[in-house]
């Protein structure tokens, strides 16, 4: 039972994470490599918004998820909007590049030592307990409620507003779409932003659960994965995507080694690209036209 | 292999054409650049000698790579973990069977090889990026076989290796071969059949289909030949260092190999070796930088972080103002002088 409570906190984690990097492929083609770092920024944010706002968490928690879609946004306007049309290498170097720009940063601006938001916060991390004998951190609980509730909001968004319409256009061909009046620059900003927003979320939600330490990176990689197994440019996949790498990473802890956690995921992910490359609910590439 | 002159000068057979050395002015400055070369490490002084042999090092990987990312269009994200790969097949042979050095070499091409072989295989169901992210595995994977290794022998901080040479002056010099085999073989596998193949594909897969390229197989022999490249160059740093741990692989080296050839120059492999001489030399003039500034005391514990963010910092001024690398800007510094007092050539040239 307790390895089920295990399974479901660490998929919600890799499942909020790997929205971001599906958000991203599928409107723009761009694979963010960077998306671990901006999650911890978002994490980071939130460390600093819940001493700057001290006695208001909610005010602190509002400002910090604002501050991660203006991030986002602003990666976009500053950086990677001058990176369209250059090739698909070019953007993925670039996104390498703000990485580890941003993580030698943020270790300049937050120095080294684990941080507890939470704390901050003034709330404390409860351990509830769910069923026979298995438990669960309240954080760990908005965790998986928090993930829930950002799938439906994206599916809603996707299926039934004008931009998340415009957003699937953009993403499906983005001439055409171009064409029918939609502002591409608009929309790859918007997906850029809400990518960040919901790294941003993961980070702060992990940060509460752990603490913010440079192994949050890690965990954004190690998510990437899991938004391939499902298939890169399905919201869909990456949740199954991530409760397949989730079980198997702590299954394989529990009853193999524990040292193995940082490799499985990449096991999963190699056993994948040999079998079904485009992944489970992945779009196979269109033919290549001259 | 040079751009053609401004001055009248035609090359009039295939052969002039892809010669690597070509008019009589290069012959004679390629000549006064190896006579520099060899007479150098007699001048310089120890530190110096080491920054020349950490330069010559990181050249032969950062060739590798641009082999793959720069001419044949593939990213990889797993050169330090090849690196690795390398430099453990040396270590656990020379711990475990205490094998000589002309044993351990071959067998860290042969772990290279069949590394980028199996890696390889996932580019030929799918085109695009997933060459890229099972390279990712690939590191990770190394990088755990690695400390599991370390773990299980004892080894906790690392393997320790005895180099046959010590001298770093002798060492200059087999570095130096080396680096100029590796130059060597890559020059004479682009201007051939297999490198226009692999710039057939960095242009556009379904056109190099269409004119007859494998392109299944192009990519894999890119692959397969920066692996072995590379995984040499591992083998050597381990010698070189005397010291194999998996924590000296990290993600940050490879960033640090991609800086260097898109600092450098893609498409290029004078661009490769510009790229090499800017990275090894970039951490000293940072800390020269910084104490000037007088930061130094004050970021001495956090000396890495200034070093990741400029890093990025260069890389994204590269990406954005200067994609050529520093081989634009030298190739636009010729262009100026071989057209002045002209802006551009004078037109029907």
């Amino acid at each position: 039972m307790q390895l089920a409570v295990n399974i479901a906190v660490l998929a919600a984690i890799y499942a909020l994470i790997a929205c971001g990097y599906v958000l991203i492929y599928r409107t723009s083609r761009v694979l963010s490599l960077a998306h671990g770092e901006l999650m911890m920024l978002g994490a980071y944010g939130l460390a600093a918004t819940a001493s700057l706002f001290a006695g208001h968490p909610l005010v602190a928690i509002g400002t910090s998820a604002l501050l991660a879609l203006t991030v986002g946004v602003l990666v976009y306007v500053l950086l990677m909007r001058r990176m369209t049309g250059e090739s698909v290498l070019a953007a993925v170097l670039t996104t390498i590049a703000l990485g580890i720009l941003l993580r030698g940063a943020m270790i300049l601006a937050f120095g080294t030592q684990t941080q507890y938001p939470l704390q901050q916060l003034g709330w404390t991390n409860a351990s509830l307990p769910v069923g026979a004998g298995a438990r669960i951190s309240a954080a760990g609980l908005v965790l998986v409620l928090g993930t829930a509730a950002v799938y439906a909001g994206l599916f809603a968004f996707l299926r039934f507003t004008r931009w998340g319409i415009r957003t699937r256009a953009a993403g499906q061909n983005p001439l055409l779409a171009a064409q029918r009046g939609i502002r591409l620059h608009g929309v790859y900003a918007l997906a850029w932003g809400l990518a960040t927003f919901t790294g941003g979320i993961a980070g702060m939600l992990i940060a509460c659960d752990a603490g913010i330490e440079a192994t949050l990176v890690t965990i954004g990689l190690k998510a990437f994965p899991a938004a391939l197994v499902g298939g890169l440019d399905s919201l869909l996949g990456a949740l199954l995507g991530s409760i397949i790498i989730a079980s198997a990473e702590v299954l394989l802890i529990n009853y193999v080694d524990p040292l193995l956690s940082d490799v499985v995921p990449f096991f999963v992910l190699l056993a994948m690209l040999v079998v079904r490359p485009w992944g489970l609910f992945g779009t196979r590439e269109e033919l290549d036209r001259v | 292999m040079s751009a053609p002159r401004s001055s009248g000068y035609f090359r009039t057979s295939y052969a002039r054409d892809s010669a690597l050395v070509d008019t009589r002015t290069q012959r004679i400055w390629l000549a006064a650049f190896a006579a520099a070369l060899l007479i150098l490490p007699f001048l310089a002084g120890q530190f110096l000698l080491d920054l020349a042999n950490q330069v010559l090092l990181f050249s032969v990987g950062a060739v590798a790579l641009m082999l793959l990312t720069g001419y044949a269009g593939q990213i990889s994200l797993g050169h330090a973990g090849l690196l690795a790969a390398g430099a453990f097949t040396a270590g656990v042979l020379f711990k475990e069977f205490s094998a000589p050095i002309w044993v351990t070499l071959p067998a860290s091409a042969a772990v290279g090889a069949a590394i980028g072989f199996i890696f390889g295989l996932p580019s030929l169901r799918l085109r695009g990026l997933y060459l890229a992210v099972s390279t990712l595995a690939l590191h990770f994977m190394v990088i755990h076989a690695g400390q599991e290794y370390e773990t299980r022998r004892g080894f906790s901080t690392g393997v320790v290796i005895d180099a046959p040479i010590s001298d770093p002056r002798a060492w200059y010099f087999v570095l130096l071969a080396a680096a100029v085999a590796t130059i060597l073989l890559s020059l004479n596998l682009l201007r051939g059949r297999t490198g226009r193949a692999w710039r057939a594909i960095h242009g556009r897969e379904a056109v190099a289909a269409a004119l007859g390229i494998n392109v299944h197989w192009a990519k894999l022999s890119a692959f397969v030949v920066s692996c072995t490249l590379t995984s040499i160059a591992g083998c050597l740093f381990a010698y070189y260092r005397g010291f194999v741990s998996a924590d000296a692989f990290s993600l940050f080296l490879t960033i640090q190999y991609v800086a260097a050839i898109i600092i450098g120059g893609i498409g290029s492999i004078l661009g490769a070796v510009l790229g090499t001489v800017f990275v090894v030399l970039f951490p000293y003039g940072i800390e020269a930088l910084m104490a000037m500034l007088g930061l130094a005391d004050r970021l001495a514990s956090v000396v890495f972080a200034v070093n990741y963010a400029a890093f990025g910092l260069v890389m994204i001024l590269f990406l954005m103002f200067e994609p050529q690398g520093l081989v634009g800007i030298w190739r636009r510094v010729q262009a100026w002088l071989l057209l002045w007092p002209f802006k551009q050539k004078p037109v029907g040239r």
